[in-house]
């Protein structure tokens, strides 16, 4: 393998291993962010709703560059210092945590006022209710959506290197601008992209399948 | 307890629905052992009633006793165990749809009453069992038949041991030929003893189990009486049953 190649395939491995370290944390605390949030903005009392609501009109309305470089470039000037990770995971959490509420809510509102009514009747508290038989129903609905977030997520884990992570964009970039081989560096950085993807959409198939019941979705 | 302590009584409920009152101001007293069959044309406000005796429909008024003791239905923690003690079956079923009949007994055996995984189990195979369907319990609602549905969801309601079982039309949604399973388990409930009040159509059910019958129309019980009293010539309930009669072809 000639040197160029060499330097690249090490650097995109170094920036591979930051990608992963920001999509897993950031998918994980998406998809709880996005159950609490889409929870909230179907059961919750008016104020309660109205603010989650807020949030989601917020973090959906405006570019996740914009909010990331508040986090990182504005924060400090009201005395939160983040690090360059730090920022890029809770804007990555914030965001697909507005994302993703918006397909728990949709499901949640689709599981009929039957089986609350069924749940109430047996002496189940309205918390109880939700959490048992609720929720369960409206994940299995809501997991093609939710999945598809995830995988949204994989590439804007990109926009990390804006705020100085050295990922596998800015690795790559890095590279291409020493080397001026844009090309050659971003077809690889793109095919990394779709094998991070493809392991996903692999990933959240079992996840179906495994969580699959006779009665929800096909089959 | 004597059977002339009311186990379940409500006086007054009234429900409206936008302006439009649905419950004029209905009671109802229920003796231990009791069956009570509300009957009466769609819209009458049978299915309301009922939903409104546990506060599925919250009343817009109304007062309940249980065991002659007041409850209080806008604390949560009275209302929630009142309603372990006063069981329901819809007429849509509404097993848990993601839960095997099994789970589906279990759950509130579990979460409500606290009841470990194996007690559970144990209860919810002795009510699938009385049920006829021991052989099906690992099945989804999605894999059983409405009959089998329906029976799943008594088995559910009767392992909270309910001191009151409310029956909103059974079997209306169910086959012809699926709807003799159900009725023979709710035949059997009653040769056991349940006090139960249920809105049904279904004559042969209004004429054998019913100790009282009350006909339900725009929102008020217009008559009320035994089944030997109330479905003679010239009633409106025996009115009503003739056009059920001659829907179904039953004789009565």
């Amino acid at each position: 393998m000639s040197p160029f190649f060499q330097e690249l395939f090490e650097a995109l491995n170094r920036g591979l291993v930051m990608s992963i370290a920001l999509i897993i944390p950031s998918a994980v605390g998406g998809v709880l962010l996005g159950i609490l949030t889409g929870c909230l903005r179907a059961f919750g009392d008016t104020f309660i709703r109205k603010a989650c609501d807020t949030y989601a009109a917020l973090f959906r309305g405006t570019p996740l560059v914009v909010q990331l470089f508040i986090l990182y470039f504005g924060f400090p000037n009201i005395g939160i210092y983040l690090t360059p990770y730090a920022a890029a995971v809770t804007g990555f959490i914030l965001c697909s945590g507005a994302y993703q509420s918006e397909y728990v809510r949709g499901a949640l509102l689709s599981i009929k006022k039957n089986q609350y009514f069924a749940a109430q009747a047996l002496g189940l508290s309205k918390f109880q209710s939700i959490f048992w038989i609720i929720i369960p129903q409206a994940m299995r609905k809501a997991l093609p959506g939710c999945g598809n977030e995830i995988i949204y997520l994989i590439k804007y884990s990109s926009l990390a290197y804006i705020v100085t992570v050295m990922e596998l964009t800015g690795e790559g970039k890095t590279l291409a601008t020493e080397y001026f081989r844009f090309t050659e560096v971003f077809a690889v950085i793109g095919l990394y992209y779709l094998a991070l993807v493809s392991l996903a959409i692999l990933a959240l198939k079992k996840l179906e399948k495994a969580v699959h019941i006779p009665g929800f979705g096909k089959g | 307890m004597t059977r002339n302590t009311p186990i379940l009584r409500v006086e007054n409920i009234t429900k409206s629905f936008g302006g439009n009152p649905i419950l004029k101001g209905v009671n109802l007293s229920l003796n231990k052992g009791e069956i009570k069959i509300l009957v009466g044309p769609s819209g009458g406000g049978k299915s309301t009633f009922l939903q409104c005796m546990n506060c599925l429909i919250s009343p817009d008024s109304g007062k309940f006793w249980l065991e002659e003791k007041p409850v209080d239905i806008f604390s949560k923690k009275e209302l929630y165990r009142y309603r372990q003690q006063v069981g329901m079956i819809f007429q849509d079923f509404n097993l848990f749809d993601h839960l095997t009949a099994m789970d589906n007994v279990t759950l509130a055996l579990r979460k409500v009453k606290k009841m470990d995984k194996k007690a559970a189990s144990t209860r919810a195979m002795i009510e699938l069992s009385q049920v006829g369907l021991d052989d099906k319990t690992k099945l989804y609602p999605a894999e059983l038949s409405g009959g089998q549905k329906q029976r799943v969801a008594i088995a559910r309601a009767l392992a909270m041991d309910p001191k009151v079982l409310l029956l909103d039309e059974p079997t209306s949604a169910l086959d012809p030929d699926l709807t003799g399973e159900v009725i023979d388990v709710i035949r059997n409930l009653a040769k056991k003893g349940m006090t139960m009040v249920m809105a049904t159509h279904q004559i042969s059910l209004i004429r054998t189990l019913a100790d009282e019958i009350l006909f339900m129309e725009a929102g008020t019980v217009v008559e009320q009486g035994s089944p030997k009293g109330l479905l003679v010539p010239g009633t409106r309930s025996q009115g009503f049953c003739d056009k059920l009669n001659s829907l179904s072809g039953e004789g009565i």
